[in-house]
């Protein structure tokens, strides 16, 4: 891992931890943003975590870049330090794989991918390797993810599968973006599931969707009441698949105001999850069904 | 107090100067695009800078009002017309109620800016007014205005008979220039793209609107060869998500640029190639499809020389306006 600084403009510093993904990319960048914010720097006014990277905007009325670069330099060292564990939650998402919805927006933007005659999810199935799509999405759903970032559009969140390297999925994004996709749809680009939070266009390859909204803001939706975003990077989730009538089911829960998630808190151990992968999902697969 | 909206026009949203702080989760500062035009508005009828105003892209709205208050239209330039006679940009009036304001055809530029007394007093939403298409947040539940709409004002201040001195606002150039500091994924186009990018003329595509504005006409770029890192994607302009920042010139594919403006996404997967400077993201907002532009490579010495001259041109204005 080499970290790279570079300004984007004159009101933004880049800081790129590596350029692949890894766990440890993102551990590092949280902690260095978590350490830029404790340490209160005047001018400084956002913070934007990512996956394996993060952005500081800055008033440079306040603070020159170049003093705010070095101040970011010197943080890196005290950061480097923290240990790569978090107390955060796991949440069960239900999702309805193979749905009408997204169904008809694969078949009405079929020109824009990488393989007309199939489906998203026949193609990401093929190239990686897959006999078929059911064992697919078994894959899909089996081991648990990991919110590594949230943003693009209005809290969508970025999931990096909980699995080692050679098992993780990798799907190239459309060849041009679609300008529609369903609310609530579970995507896939690169190494990352997403779930689109409101609808709009998108590049991502579509597998299903989530009865279980995650922006709200009207905040009406039962525990989106407190602040209209769910999801906070280091959130960890479990898709559940789900069939038509246990959507339709949830929906009616969730406009009822009587659906809540299955979530339970737990503690994320980057060294024992590489330690022991299978033993940690199996831990937090316990805490979630409260054994 | 209020306005009626006898006919939105094409976009026409509720604006102020934005909701910072939550870029973050993936909501975006948004506001007016052309930030100097809504402050001078609000400047010329006697508000605070940041109070909500009209932003019309285009084609100007039909608003009926209710009482009697003042208005000044700026950015933009495009017939006023209060019931159907002339009235004078980046200028103050009286509309008294039941008069009726609209807009002929627009000559140059591509927003303008319609600033009432006491501010328009929709609801804010996490700190702002700004209306957020996307996200339906903030302006009249997160959508543009349509017809019939209803808009509340605020308490009107010092509202009075103010003219602001047209020498003292910016002389765009022809074909416009975009100051550009290169940076962020700069390293992933070879010597001769870097070069070709600021030597080509660019025009604005027809995809062009709040969240960016995408440019065509230059030559597709040429990569420097690499074995995609993981988690990427598969084509050289894909890098693994990470955020980006106001003005960033992303480049799907490598073939037409998309500088991102002020209701951005705040992440994706696409390279970039550095960003527009602060000073003149506002003159993106006043850009046409069709324009013809030139991206000019600066320094960032350079950058914060226009950032300060930018501040003190509105000083300026603000002085004159406040002496008068």
């Amino acid at each position: 891992m080499k970290t790279r600084y570079t300004f984007g403009g004159d009101e933004h510093i880049f800081v790129e931890m590596d350029d692949e993904m890894s766990l440890e990319a993102f551990f590092k960048a949280i902690a260095i943003s978590k350490a830029v914010k404790d340490a209160k720097i005047d001018g400084v006014t956002e913070i934007l975590p990512a996956n394996a990277s993060f952005e500081v905007r800055f008033n440079p009325d306040v603070i020159h870049p170049d003093t705010m670069m070095a101040r970011l330099k010197e943080l890196e060292g005290t950061a480097s330090s923290a240990e790569p564990r978090m107390q955060t939650r796991i949440i069960e998402i239900p999702v309805y794989y193979q749905d009408p919805w997204t169904h008809e927006t694969v078949m009405r933007f079929r020109e824009r991918h990488q393989d007309p005659s199939g489906t998203d999810l026949e193609y990401a199935a093929r190239i990686n390797g897959f006999d078929s799509v059911e064992s697919f999405i078994e894959a899909h759903h089996a081991q648990p993810w990991f919110v590594s970032m949230v943003g693009f559009v209005s809290g969508l969140p970025f999931l990096y599968q909980l699995v080692e390297r050679e098992k993780q999925i990798e799907v190239p994004k459309y060849l041009r973006p679609r300008t529609d996709t369903p609310k609530l749809t579970v995507g896939y680009g690169g190494c990352f599931s997403c779930i689109y939070s409101v609808r709009g266009a998108g590049g991502y390859q579509m597998f299903g969707i989530t009865p279980m909204p995650i922006f709200d803001p009207q905040q009406e939706v039962t525990y989106l009441k407190d602040f209209m975003v769910f999801f906070r990077p280091g959130d960890i989730v479990k898709f559940s698949p789900i069939t038509r009538e246990e959507h339709d089911r949830i929906v009616a829960e969730v406009e009822a105001g009587t659906y809540e998630p299955r979530m339970a808190e737990v503690t994320f151990d980057l060294d024992a999850f590489n330690a022991d992968m299978t033993g940690t999902n199996d831990r937090l697969m316990e805490a979630l069904h409260g054994n | 107090m209020a306005i009626k909206v006898r006919k939105p026009g094409l976009s026409t949203s509720i604006q102020d100067l934005g909701r910072p702080g939550y870029f973050h989760l993936g909501i975006p500062e948004g506001g007016a695009m052309d930030r100097a035009a809504l402050r001078v508005a609000n400047m010329l009828v006697g508000n605070d800078e940041g109070a909500a105003g009209l932003e019309a892209v285009f084609m100007g709205p039909e608003l009926e009002f209710q009482e009697d208050t003042w208005v000044a239209v700026t950015g933009a330039t495009m017939p006023i017309l209060l019931d159907g006679e002339p009235r004078e940009g980046w200028t103050s009036f009286p509309v008294r109620k039941g008069q009726v304001l609209s807009f002929g055809f627009l000559k140059e530029g591509a927003r303008i800016y319609i600033a009432i007394a006491g501010g328009i007093d929709t609801p804010a939403h996490l700190g702002s007014r700004s209306t957020y298409v996307i996200g339906a947040l903030g302006g009249l539940d997160g959508r543009p205005l349509a017809a019939d709409d209803i808009l509340p004002l605020g308490k009107a201040g010092d509202a009075a008979a103010r003219q602001v001195d047209q020498a003292l606002l910016p002389a765009a150039s022809q074909p416009v220039e975009l100051r550009v500091l290169p940076g962020l994924y700069w390293h992933r186009i070879t010597e001769a793209s870097q070069e070709r990018f600021f030597d080509e003329e660019w025009t604005v595509a027809p995809e062009a609107d709040r969240m960016g504005y995408r440019f065509r006409g230059g030559s597709p770029m040429e990569f420097v060869p690499r074995e995609q890192p993981f988690g990427a994607g598969s084509d050289p302009s894909n890098i693994v998500d990470g955020c980006y920042s106001y003005g960033s010139i992303q480049v799907p594919g490598g073939t037409e640029p998309i500088v991102l403006h002020r209701d951005a996404v705040s992440g994706g997967g696409y390279f970039t190639i550095g960003a527009v400077i602060s000073a003149d993201m506002d003159l993106i907002g006043q850009l046409q499809p069709n324009t013809r532009v030139r991206f000019v490579k600066v320094d960032m010495e350079t950058a914060l020389a226009a950032r300060k001259e930018r501040r003190a041109r509105l000083q300026t204005i603000r002085d004159a306006l406040a002496a008068t």
